[in-house]
Parts: C-alpha cells; sequence; structure tokens
C-alpha cells in the first residue's frame, strides 16, 4: 500500500501553519502535559512541568521522559521500537519512559506513506534515521545548555544515564537542562552513535507496554471512561450498501435508559446510558431498509465477474516505474509459443474479514468550539477529517486522542465508525461511546478484495525457466481509498513487482474489476495473494521439471546472496527433505517489505485429515530494533497467514455477508497451534518491514507440503474448502 | 439491586437485570480490563472468575450473580505480582494486549485446579481463549513458567 489520502492531504497542506502555531507553545520551554491518553488511564490527569525539545520529547522537571509516539499501537511493538531510537541517542534507560499518543500534526507524518499512517510495515523504516536524529538533537542540546551553564565548551561534556557529565565532576539531570536546553536552536547536523556502541538497538529489551496489559490498565478505544459519558449502539443495513428508508422507534424508546434515537442517511444511531441499552434498543428498532445496488450479489456472482473480466487483456504494468527494470526486457507470449512444457493455471482468493479483537468503536465529546476523539485509529488525519465533518466543525478544531488499538490488521485505516460516533454526541450534547457489536464488525468490514490470479508459465527441455507471467483480476481497494491516486497497479502488484526469480521473458497485467462493495487494506494486502501464486507456480514448474522445489528457487534466485541465506538457513533450521516418515514439507519465500522471507510448512495427510505440525521461518529484515518484538511479529504473522489460509472467506449472499461471528469466521486456537520455529537472521542493512512480512508465504508453503504429501495441488483457498482424500 | 462482591469489595449494584456481568463491570463498575469480544462466549476476551470458576461474562446476566464472589483481572494483585502476570511481562506474551485479560484469568484458574499442566492441559485450558495477534506460543510458555513460579513460592 502506498497511500495517500485525499482527506490526509488537504489537512496536511491546510494545517501546516495552524499545527505550528498550535505546537508553538509546547516548545517554548514550561508547558503543562496536554491531556493524551496514556497506556494507563490516569495518567491522563497528570500535570507537571514539562519541556518539550522536540516534536516526540518531553522531559519534565522531575526527570520524567516523555515520548510522543506517532504510530499506532496494535500489538507490532511500535511503543517500544520507537522510544528506543530516541532512547538510544538520548542515552537514556527506556523501561522509565512515558510513551504517550503523538496528537495530529506535520512533524507526525510517515514520510513514506505520505500522511500520519500507520500501515505498509514501515513504523521502523520511516522513524529509523529521524527518531535517532531527534534524540541525538535533544543530547545535543542538552549537552549546550550545561555547557553555558558551567561555562564549559560543548565537547568537553558528554551524556550518560540521564545525566550531563561535565569537567571537574560536574552533573546535571536532564530534568535540570530541559527547560534552558528546550530554548536553544536545534542543531542541524548530528553525528548519530556509531553501531558498535549502541546499547539497546538490536538487543531484546522487555515491551514498555507489556505491564499494563496484565492487569487490566491498558486502555483501548472501548475502555475510554469521561464523565457523563453516554453509550451508543448503530444499526447498519444488512444489504452492504442499503440505506434506511424508514425507523419506528417507539419500542426502542420505551426500553430504560434510552436518550435518543438518531436516524441517518444509512445508519441508525441509539444513545443509552449504558451500552447495554443502547444495544437492546437498537435491537427493538423496527427498520425498513432500501437494500441498495447490492441486494443481488452472491459470492458467485463476484466470481462470474472477475472471471469474465479475465476475458479482458488488461493492464500491463511493465510500464510502470514500481516494477523492476530487470523484468521489462523480453517477451513472455512469445517466449511461451517456444517452451518445452507450458503451465496455465488460475489461483482464487476468498474476501477475507479483518475480525480484530476489539470491534470498531470511537468516543467522541463535541462542544461548540471542539471535539475530543478517542479512538484506536491507523490514520489520525482521516480520523479528525471524519469527525470535524460530522460535527460540523474544522479539523484543527478537532484533538485526537489515539488509544491503544485492540487489533489493527488495516481495519483501522478506515474511519467509518467515526462519523456516528461525532454525530450522537453533538445531538445529545454529552460525550457519546458508540461501540460496534461483533456482528455488526464482522458483517461491515472493509473485506481483503477477492483475487483472480492466472499464471502462465514455460520452460525448455532442460528445466529452464523461460517465461513467467501473472494476470490479476481484482477490485482495486486505493481507487476507493485515494480517489487521488494516479497509479492504476498501487498495491495490487506488491511482490511482482520485486519479482525476484531469474525469468527472461516476464509480463504482468491488471485488470481491474469492481465487485459493488468495498473492499479495503487487510495485513499483507496484495503480497498475500500475488505470493499466493507466485510461490505454488514456482513448486508447479519445480514438479514440471522434476526439480526440488527449494533447489529451484536456489537457481533462480542465483546471485543474490541475501536471498540465498535465507534459503539455506532454512533449509538447515526445517531438515529440509528429511521430514519424518509420513511428513511432508513445502516451501515459500517472499522478498517484500525490503524484507527476504522464508517458510516452510511440514504437514501430515491421513485420510484426508491435514495435520500441520511445524511452521519453520526465516527472515533477514536488515537491522532489527528488538529482536524479540521481530519474533513476536513473526509467530503472529504465521497465526493470521494459518487461520486465513485454513478457513478465511467471506462469502455473500443477496448484499448480506454471512459471517456473523467467531462460531462461522473460525480462527485458529492453542490447540491448533503447531510448533513455531522462527529464525532471524543477524544484519547491519537498513531495517526492512515485519508486522505483515510474516503473512504471505503461510498459505503457499502449506499448499505446496500438502501437493507434497497427496499430489493434489490447491490453488484456490481456504484449504478448508477442499477434500484433501 | 443485586448484592455481589467483586475483586474482594462487597457491592450493591443497579442495573437493569438482564445486563451481563461484562458490561456490569465495564460500565457501571469502571472495571475495564475485562473486554467484550463476541458477545457469545465464542472468544474469552470477557473470562472472569465467578466463585472461583472461570466464566464468559459476556453471557451471565446480573440476576443470576446474587451473593456471588467475581475476580476479574483487575482484581489478581495490586502490583502485578500474582505467577501470572509475572510469568506473561517476563515472556512479554501480549501483543495488542486486547485478549490478554482474558487468556490470564484462564491461565489462573487452570493453575487453581492443576498446579502442573501438560501442553495439552494448557491447550485444553486455555482453547476458548481468541487471540488474533497469535501470542499462543508465548501463551503455552507462560503458563508453564507461571507454574514454575507457583512452586516456588511454595518452596519458599
Amino acid at each position: 500500500m502506498s497511500t495517500r489520502p485525499r482527506d490526509v492531504r488537504k489537512s496536511t497542506e491546510c494545517s501546516r501553519r495552524e499545527f505550528l502555531q498550535r505546537t508553538a507553545y509546547l516548545g517554548g520551554g514550561l508547558v503543562l502535559a496536554l491531556a493524551l491518553p496514556a497506556l494507563r488511564s490516569g495518567a491522563r490527569a497528570a500535570a507537571r512541568a514539562e519541556s518539550q525539545l522536540n516534536a516526540w520529547l518531553r522531559i519534565g522537571s522531575d526527570d520524567t521522559v516523555t515520548i510522543l509516539v506517532d504510530r499506532s499501537e496494535m500489538g507490532q511493538g511500535v511503543y517500544t521500537a520507537l522510544p528506543t531510537l530516541i532512547a538510544e541517542e538520548l542515552e537514556i534507560d527506556p523501561s522509565g519512559i512515558r510513551v504517550v499518543s503523538a496528537p495530529v500534526g506535520d512533524a507526525y507524518v510517515n514520510a513514506l506513506n505520505g500522511g500520519q499512517v500507520t500501515g505498509t510495515s514501515n513504523s521502523v523504516p520511516d522513524a529509523w534515521e529521524k527518531l535517532r536524529k531527534a534524540g541525538a538533537q535533544a543530547r545535543s542540546m542538552l549537552i549546550a545548555a550545561a555547557a553555558k551553564r558551567w561555562q564549559v565548551t560543548p565537547s568537553s561534556c558528554s551524556a550518560s544515564s540521564g545525566r550531563i557529565l561535565g569537567p571537574q565532576g560536574k552533573t546535571a539531570s536532564y530534568g535540570q537542562l530541559a527547560e534552558a536546553a528546550a530554548k536553544l536552536p536545534v542543531p542541524k547536523d548530528v553525528v548519530l552513535k556509531n553501531p558498535a556502541d549502541w546499547r539497546l538497538i538490536g538487543k531484546p529489551l522487555p515491551r514498555l507496554d507489556t505491564p499494563s496489559k496484565v492487569d487490566g490498565s491498558a486502555e483501548f478505544g472501548l475502555d475510554v471512561k469521561l464523565p457523563g459519558m453516554l453509550h451508543a449502539a448503530i444499526a447498519l443495513s444488512p444489504e452492504l450498501g442499503g440505506q434506511v428508508d424508514s425507523v419506528d422507534s417507539a419500542a426502542a424508546m420505551a426500553l430504560p435508559g434510552v436518550r435518543r434515537v438518531l436516524p441517518a442517511a444509512t445508519t441508525v444511531t441509539v444513545v443509552a446510558d449504558h451500552f447495554w441499552q443502547a444495544k437492546k434498543a437498537r435491537d427493538a428498532l423496527r427498520i425498513v431498509w432500501k437494500p441498495g445496488p447490492n441486494a443481488g450479489l452472491d459470492t458467485t456472482s463476484v466470481w462470474a465477474r472477475l472471471n469474465e473480466a479475465a476475458a479482458r487483456p488488461g493492464l500491463s504494468a511493465l510500464k510502470s516505474d514500481n516494477v523492476a527494470d530487470a523484468l521489462k526486457a523480453g517477451h513472455a507470449a512469445e517466449a511461451m509459443k517456444s517452451a518445452a512444457k507450458t503451465l496455465s493455471v488460475v489461483y482464487e482468493l476468498p474476501l477475507l474479514a479483518h475480525a480484530t479483537m476489539e470491534p470498531m468503536n470511537c468516543t467522541a465529546d463535541v462542544r461548540a468550539d471542539r471535539c475530543d476523539l478517542y479512538v484506536g485509529t491507523q490514520v489520525q488525519q482521516m480520523a479528525q477529517a471524519a469527525a470535524a465533518d460530522a460535527a460540523g466543525l474544522k479539523p484543527e478544531q478537532v484533538n485526537v486522542h489515539t488509544t491503544l488499538l485492540g487489533g489493527g490488521f488495516g481495519r483501522r485505516l478506515e474511519v467509518d465508525f467515526v462519523p456516528a460516533a461525532a454525530a450522537a454526541s453533538k445531538a445529545v450534547g454529552a460525550p457519546v461511546k458508540l461501540i460496534w457489536t461483533r456482528e455488526d464488525d464482522m458483517t461491515h468490514d472493509y473485506y481483503r478484495p477477492p483475487a483472480r490470479e492466472a499464471v502462465s508459465a514455460g520452460i525448455d527441455e532442460h528445466g529452464k525457466l523461460l517465461a513467467w507471467a501473472l494476470h490479476v483480476v481484482s477490485p482495486s481497494i486505493t481507487s476507493r481509498f485515494d480517489p487521488t491516486n494516479k497509479d492504476p497497479f498501487d498495491s495490487v502488484i506488491e511482490y511482482v513487482q520485486n519479482f525476484p526469480y531469474a525469468v527472461p521473458n516476464f509480463d504482468l497485467r491488471y485488470t481491474r474489476q469492481e465487485i459493488g462493495i468495498d473492499v479495503g487494506y487487510l495485513r499483507s494486502v496484495s503480497h498475500s495473494p500475488n505470493c499466493f501464486a507466485i510461490e505454488s507456480s514456482i513448486d508447479e514448474i519445480a514438479a514440471l521439471s522434476s526439480k526440488d522445489p527449494l533447489e529451484l528457487r536456489r537457481e533462480l534466485l542465483a546471485g543474490k546472496d541475501r536471498h540465498l541465506q535465507v534459503l539455506s538457513v532454512i533449509a538447515q533450521r526445517s531438515g529440509w527433505g528429511h521430514a519424518p516418515r509420513g511428513h511432508y514439507q513445502g516451501i515459500a519465500f517472499m522478498e517484500g517489505y525490503n524484507s527476504r522471507i522464508a517458510q516452510v510448512a511440514e504437514v501430515s495427510v491421513v485420510r484426508g485429515d491435514l495435520r500441520i505440525h511445524r511452521i519453520t521461518c526465516v527472515i533477514d529484515c536488515g537491522q532489527t530494533v528488538n529482536p524479540r518484538i521481530v519474533e513476536s511479529q513473526l509467530e503472529s504473522g504465521i497465526v493470521y497467514g494459518l487461520t486465513a489460509a485454513l478457513w478465511g472467506e467471506i462469502t455473500l449472499r443477496g448484499g448480506r455477508v454471512q459471517q456473523r461471528n467467531f462460531n462461522d469466521y473460525r480462527m485458529l486456537r492453542l490447540n491448533e497451534l503447531p510448533v513455531l520455529d522462527v529464525h532471524v537472521i543477524p544484519s547491519s542493512e537498513k531495517p526492512g518491514g515485519i508486522g505483515e512480512t510474516g503473512v504471505p508465504p503461510v498459505a503457499p508453503a502449506l499448499c505446496n507440503a500438502i501437493f507434497a504429501a497427496t499430489g493434489k495441488r490447491i490453488r484456490s483457498l481456504p484449504i478448508a474448502s477442499h477434500k484433501l482424500a | 439491586m443485586v448484592k455481589l462482591t467483586v475483586n474482594g469489595a462487597r457491592l450493591s449494584v443497579e442495573a437493569d437485570a438482564d445486563t451481563p456481568l461484562l458490561w456490569v463491570l465495564r460500565d457501571h463498575l469502571g472495571l475495564t480490563g475485562t473486554k467484550y469480544g463476541c458477545g457469545m462466549g465464542l472468544c474469552g476476551a470477557c473470562t472472569v472468575h465467578v466463585d472461583g470458576s472461570p466464566v464468559r461474562s459476556c453471557l451471565l446476566p446480573l440476576q443470576a450473580l446474587e451473593g456471588k464472589t467475581v475476580t476479574t483481572v483487575e482484581g489478581l494483585s495490586k502490583d502485578r505480582s500474582h505467577a501470572v502476570q509475572r510469568a506473561w511481562v517476563e515472556l512479554d506474551v501480549p501483543q495488542c494486549g486486547y485478549c490478554q485479560s482474558g487468556q490470564i484469568m484462564s491461565a489462573v484458574a487452570l493453575l487453581q485446579s492443576n498446579p502442573a499442566p501438560s501442553d495439552a492441559d494448557v491447550d485444553a485450558a486455555l482453547a476458548g481463549n481468541l487471540c488474533r495477534c497469535g501470542t499462543y506460543v508465548r501463551i503455552r510458555r507462560a503458563v508453564h513458567r507461571a507454574a514454575e513460579l507457583l512452586k516456588e513460592a511454595k518452596r519458599s
């Protein structure tokens, strides 16, 4: 995903000046802590003398170090990894850091995403230089302040463990120097520490958010409490895209605690004293819906559209700047004609739901001239714009307080749950917390789009790969998410654009086919469907040329040292070719998010019963900030990938999503967990992405293992829709 | 009005009789550590103890709780010193953290009845607690670690 959401851009441009005005009073020495939600809700009331040294760092006169993290914590560890980058250069112990979420602001834009966006697995890659530099600048300012106070040269001072040390045993704590330091100019050129001197980066340090997540004090959006707050539930059209025709709210209004029923064009919100009352009243509403244009939409009609569209040649991506030049030579269709053997197969990927454990929710406190918005969001500027629009305010009048996210996975890149909360708060004149039920959440997601991926490939008489071509038919996420987007391929060609395997003739085409409902970014976005097509097809080519699948990959990756190292390590760790009797292995590789990853699945299939014994995962993701978090992210990606590969499928009937809760949208449980063996190759290369990288290889590795075990080739997911006997 | 004990405090709760314990805890008592995940007893995010046994609080109406004793994640310890909490911190189990209160309450209940569980025992006891972040590897390890910590505490 490379997103430049329209709302974000608009609000970024128009608010630059306002933002500077708003933050100016923060930079000017003493300020009171902003009322930001912290990890513990009690921290919101904290007020002490603090100096702001830059957009991310405040130091209190009591030596408290507060780091504002401008990426959303949704499990991936940014509330630990990003402060670690500052702490490294600032020479402080990270365990004492107070982490708060950053407000909306230009300084907090993710340059790689073009907005204040947490997505695309690039929080660390974006912050890597930026936050270390910020830490080093602050260190330099604290040293300068000390040198000035002691009338010595800055070079005679050094920073260590939250103190500046000067000549003749002079010493001062950061808290004693912060106010003076904040008034000094920010140095432009600072020297970053030599990696050999790192104390924190690359070390498996404890997560800063863990303690609050074992005693119930961590504050998610669902947990926000405000004085006088009311609760809301919402009715959403059963048919996706439907509208409210009429509402009979008499029965709902008669229930205890109900304050207001608020019909809108596509929703009806019920506000009550407590959530249970709001939900019961929501269920008691008699709403006549206009089903809208999707009333006839079924899963079969979606696939009919995609299959029909496959007849169109689509747009060639070979001219796209995003596609590696090495892939642009040759002519795949011509080369295919001279092939000794060819492969022509279609892979099908279903719609998927994000299904975060925390259902969508938002708390808004709308006043005449301002709004405080408490929300677990991956897109602060878009949440701000959405609330402003609903409350009739300007974006800069909306203060976004980002809570912890009970899972994001791309679902919280959308702000569809924000406007109703803001509108309800405005209507009732009190803070309102709106919570979607699990069923609301499951049936009104922005689903991972379905994809039809046709691969054709040709090999010569020696089994050498002559040509490989992919034709993707799928709806476009970005065209909706960012209507100003000019790149017709955008996320659709992820991973294929870096097709790593040596092939003299390559082709990549995309036919955009909308399906009537909105689709969204889901963890690993198009990497997953494309990795499934690429890695399944490489396995099919191996079978066609009677080669070992891992050896074929080695052959096709010749000369790429980092790729080959990943393959060597995984061959060794997985015991490739030496599985226990009755166990079979499958491999998948991916180059994505500037990381290189391979997974081997080890399975057995007995009388059609699939058992997954082990997933081995090896990654080279460059320099890690915290290898412990990297490992857990990979475990996480594998589990997410297993759930999707085994059971993940959203189906439609009459425009309605048929899955409603965890009983019919099945997820991997603890008792179904295979052995996970994750290995991170030490590297000092630039950091690559990690949050999504573990997901894509799972399905192809698994299906390739199933092929090894049974000779059955699974070309459509989920696996549960196939009989393996 | 229903009288019950929550985390050691005797309370009288004034709420609609059919309000599930989950929402009584969250909206009426301000104990938001217990989470809403599915409302159907399918995910375990709302797990608390009632009279010492793990239950899904999203399905249990207030009217069934007269005289009962409820323990939530907030009631395990004042300072995260419960062995399960310590093991969870030591192994950095949580990712997003949303399901962890429920995981922890299920683990505590398991260890109360079975101080030395096997992997299979852990799997059986926590199979009802979904984790979308996939922290399962660490959950299993942390339950065993908590069992060790409890054993050590008993010995000393």
